[in-house]
């Protein structure tokens, strides 16, 4: 379900789940596209000889993925802002899912607080984001 | 506060120390709104009456260095976070210029000793003077054992 006003949002409400593309052909096109070359973006093996458990899904395309899902649940929202902690390594090829509840409703502004979540299969919680998004009055 | 960083907030906070221009090349934007699985068209869609980069697109804009010369190195840096601030939108096809200062240096204590956190911001600016948005990274560096 999508919402396009403020009045559409209610306090506590959870996003609807948003899978992202984490597969590693997304990931290495991603980073070719902003300039990041290295291997550990595009090559299991290159990053796990560099001690990670396999190639990552850089940071930015993690908060990329966390303002599509608000997007997609309200397509007129515009982001005021977004912060985004970096816990471990988000894996490509492993299945994420993101979440979100909204925690706050600024009626005066028109604006959201939304907590957010990249979680993997084990339930591991590896990004978190705080977005605050306006809507149209 | 400890008197070290102190010093270092003096010396370095909200003073520019480089500066670049960006070609927002809609191209791009629009491959970077599909790979994060963004479906509205105002991201996708260049003859969109509101067409924009999506949000997120400035924090993967690097200037040509993230610390000032001089600035003492702790330890070794890590990424502990990124923020973006959107004042205005990005628009695909201009030039952008951003300019980079220190925003915030502080630091968090643990069991393993002190870690010193440093806010890098880039300022995006239109070719009009217009600030457009803010991209944050958080370094934390864990100081090494004396």
């Amino acid at each position: 379900m999508t919402v396009d006003t403020l009045k559409d949002v209610e306090f506590g409400v959870d996003l609807p789940a948003f899978v992202p593309d984490t597969t590693l052909e997304t990931v290495k096109t991603f980073a070719k596209l902003i300039g990041w070359g290295g291997a550990r973006f595009s090559d299991h093996e290159a990053a796990r000889k560099e001690g990670l458990p396999g190639a990552m899904v850089p940071g930015v395309l993690s908060q990329g993925y966390l303002v599509a899902m608000i997007h997609n649940w309200a397509p007129s929202a515009q982001i005021k802002a977004i912060d985004t902690i970096f816990r471990a390594p988000v894996i490509a090829d492993d299945a994420h899912t993101i979440t979100g509840v909204v925690t706050d409703i600024d009626e005066d502004n028109s604006v959201v607080e939304i907590d957010l979540t990249v979680v993997n299969e084990k339930g591991e919680t590896r990004v978190f984001g705080t977005a605050t998004v306006s809507f149209p009055s | 506060m400890d008197a070290d960083i102190e010093d270092v907030r003096e010396k370095f906070l909200n003073l520019d120390f480089d500066e670049k221009t960006f070609e927002v090349d809609p191209e791009v934007t629009i491959e970077y709104a599909k790979l994060c699985g963004e479906t509205a068209e105002r991201f996708l869609n260049k003859d969109h009456p509101d067409f924009q980069a999506p949000p997120t697109y400035i924090a993967s804009l690097s200037g040509r260095r993230s610390l000032p010369e001089n600035f003492p190195r702790f330890g070794i840096g890590m990424d502990a976070g990124k923020g973006v601030e959107c004042l205005q939108p990005v628009r695909p096809g201009t030039t952008i210029t951003g300019k980079t200062h220190l925003h915030d240096i502080y630091t968090k204590t643990g069991r393993s000793g002190r870690m010193i956190f440093v806010v890098t911001r880039l300022e995006f600016y239109d070719a009009e003077g217009k600030h457009l948005a803010n991209s944050d990274s958080r370094m934390v560096m864990r100081e090494k054992s004396k």
